[in-house]
């Protein structure tokens, strides 16, 4: 479905990723892990059209979107919910969500839209006249992710969803990952919380100073001495 | 001699709020302040002044075009001089900026010539109301009503309207807007068509007020319109309507008072004092730095 191929990106002088080849198939729930600084984020927001890369390509279904404006790509059926949640924090839940659905043009579509994230997320559907600064980072979670899923995204990007929350929440947040990949989105996951990822993901990519050292199905590098060393703290 | 001076002042504050919602909007959405804007005012007042004068359209229709032509002017500036600067230094982008101020007034003393032109007096026939012991223009009038209508219009359009919410949503987050699919460069076109077409407005209606239209009225007008929007807050667009009325109203009364030969300097004066107590304006928001 997504296939990257020798990706290597530059902030200016400095490296950020060095030839990293990815996929994601359809279906699956694929994980990203790594210390900070490894180059996670700089992976995701490349696919997304942020950040342009200097060498590699990245194709989704087949086609080439290396080059690809970042508000085409989405029309392409890939959404992100970037790290930090960022929500539009002076706009209402109902606006913030509605921003998520810009490409669709059916009245009838977003609202039905809007509905699914109320669905998804109740606690959304009791503040949606609030301006989003004013909710709490949990709640923040769930409306940059109510948001990504506006436009029905094929791929969904999840960029460190548990950054920030109580273990409750985390395990609240994991299982609405699971529920939305069983209906048939399609998952890329970054985190630092790698054994949640890893506990949830068919697959997963090690990175390290920008490039990939690792990679295999979730539970053989779950096992894997190295990565429990370095990322699950034993 | 108060109602008369405070209307006074209303009129003349509502041109330079027209024309501060063009910094603050764009101010807003890309950081840049666009130096040009007194420029594309100036440019807005000489084409509302041929249409009447040559095409002898009425004044409104003659203000509609003037704005159309600005749109398109506000947005092939942008696209020249601003777009492929993005990505460098804001102080490269400011410059440019500068340039195209520069340009343009050059532009307009060339074709115009250095006189300052008046508008033909069957362009809006001013009836004298007297309303108590006031002496009130119906010109006065049209540039409160039009100006409160086109205020309006864009409050309507930046809150209601998809491409308002994404003006509001790139404001916010650049990045995050283009994430949702909106396309940025049309959001910062549009940003620069919509402040283009109200300054227009605001050129035509003070080529009325003092009859006057030349090549250098953007300058004074440019800044005390920029020292507005810093009062109000840039970026807040409720912060540039109230900025400009404040100013308009403390110009009028500060002149009435017996400080006319200070008239330019009042705008001024009232920006370093309130930014000192309020350094973000009077509703601009603090800057809150990321963590
Ligand atoms: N806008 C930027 N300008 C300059 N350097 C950057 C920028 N963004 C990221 N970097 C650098 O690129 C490298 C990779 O950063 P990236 O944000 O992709 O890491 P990450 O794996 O997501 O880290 P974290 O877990 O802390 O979020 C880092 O060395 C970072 O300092
Ligand atoms: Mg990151």
């Amino acid at each position: 479905m997504l296939t990257v191929d020798n990706l290597s990106v530059y902030y200016g002088a400095i490296r950020a990723l060095h030839q990293v080849s990815c996929r994601v198939d359809q279906g699956e729930i694929v994980a990203l892990i790594g210390a900070n600084g490894a180059g996670k984020t700089t992976i995701l927001t490349t696919i997304s059209g942020i950040v342009s890369s200097s060498t590699g390509s990245i194709a989704f279904e087949g086609e080439d979107i290396t080059r690809m404006p970042a508000h085409q790509i989405v029309t392409k059926g890939i959404s992100q919910v970037p790290e930090g949640r960022r929500v539009f924090a002076r706009m209402s839940v109902q606006e913030n969500l509605e921003m998520g659905g810009f490409i669709l043009s059916n009245k009838q579509e977003i609202k039905q839209g809007i509905e699914r994230a109320f669905t998804l997320f109740p606690r959304l559907a009791e503040r949606r006249k609030q301006a989003a600064r004013t909710l709490s980072g949990g709640e923040q979670q769930m409306l940059a992710m109510g948001r990504a899923l506006m436009s029905n995204p094929r791929l969904l990007l999840l960029d460190e969803p548990s950054m920030g929350l109580a273990p409750m929440l985390v395990e609240k947040i994991f299982e609405i990952i699971v529920e939305i990949n069983k209906t048939g989105t399609t998952i890329m996951l970054v985190e630092q919380n790698a054994s949640m990822a890893l506990s949830i993901a068919h697959r997963a990519y090690v990175l390290e100073t920008g490039e990939v050292v690792l990679s295999g199905s979730a539970s053989d590098l779950a096992s894997n001495p190295e990565v429990r060393k370095a990322y699950l703290g034993e | 001699m108060f109602l008369q001076q405070l209307i006074n002042g209303i009129a003349l504050g509502s041109t330079y709020a027209l024309i501060a919602l063009g910094y603050t909007m764009v101010y807003g959405i890309i950081t840049l302040i666009n130096f040009a804007h007194g420029e594309i005012f100036m440019v807005g007042a000489f084409v509302g002044l041929l249409l009447v004068s040559v095409l002898k359209l009425n004044i409104f229709l003659a203000m509609a075009g003037s704005m159309a032509f600005c749109m398109i002017m506000g947005v092939v500036i942008e696209f020249i001089a601003y777009r492929p600067l993005r990505k460098s230094s804001r102080l490269s982008a400011l410059i440019s900026a500068i340039g195209v101020s520069i340009f343009l007034s050059s532009l307009a003393m060339m074709v115009f010539g250095a006189n300052a032109k008046g508008f033909p007096s069957e362009a809006f026939p001013a009836r004298q109301l007297h309303i108590g012991n006031a002496d009130i223009s119906t010109l006065q009038l049209l540039i409160i009503g039009v100006s409160a209508l086109l205020m309006l219009a864009l409050e309507f359009i930046v809150q209601k309207t998809k491409i308002g919410k994404a003006m509001r949503a790139t404001s916010e987050d650049y990045n995050t807007a283009a994430l949702m699919g909106i396309n940025v460069n049309f959001v910062i076109s549009f940003t620069f068509a919509l402040g283009s077409a109200l300054a227009a407005a605001g050129g035509v209606l003070v080529g009325l007020l003092f009859n006057s239209v030349s090549f250098n009225m953007g300058l004074m007008a440019g800044l005390k319109a920029f020292a507005a929007a810093v009062l109000g807050g840039i970026g807040s667009i409720p912060g540039a309507m109230l900025g400009g009325l404040l100013l308009g109203v403390a110009e009028v009364f500060g002149v009435a008072i017996g400080y006319s030969s200070y008239r330019d300097a009042i705008a001024f004066a009232i920006l370093v004092l309130v930014l000192l107590v309020r350094p973000t304006g009077l509703l601009g928001r603090k800057i809150l730095k990321k963590v």
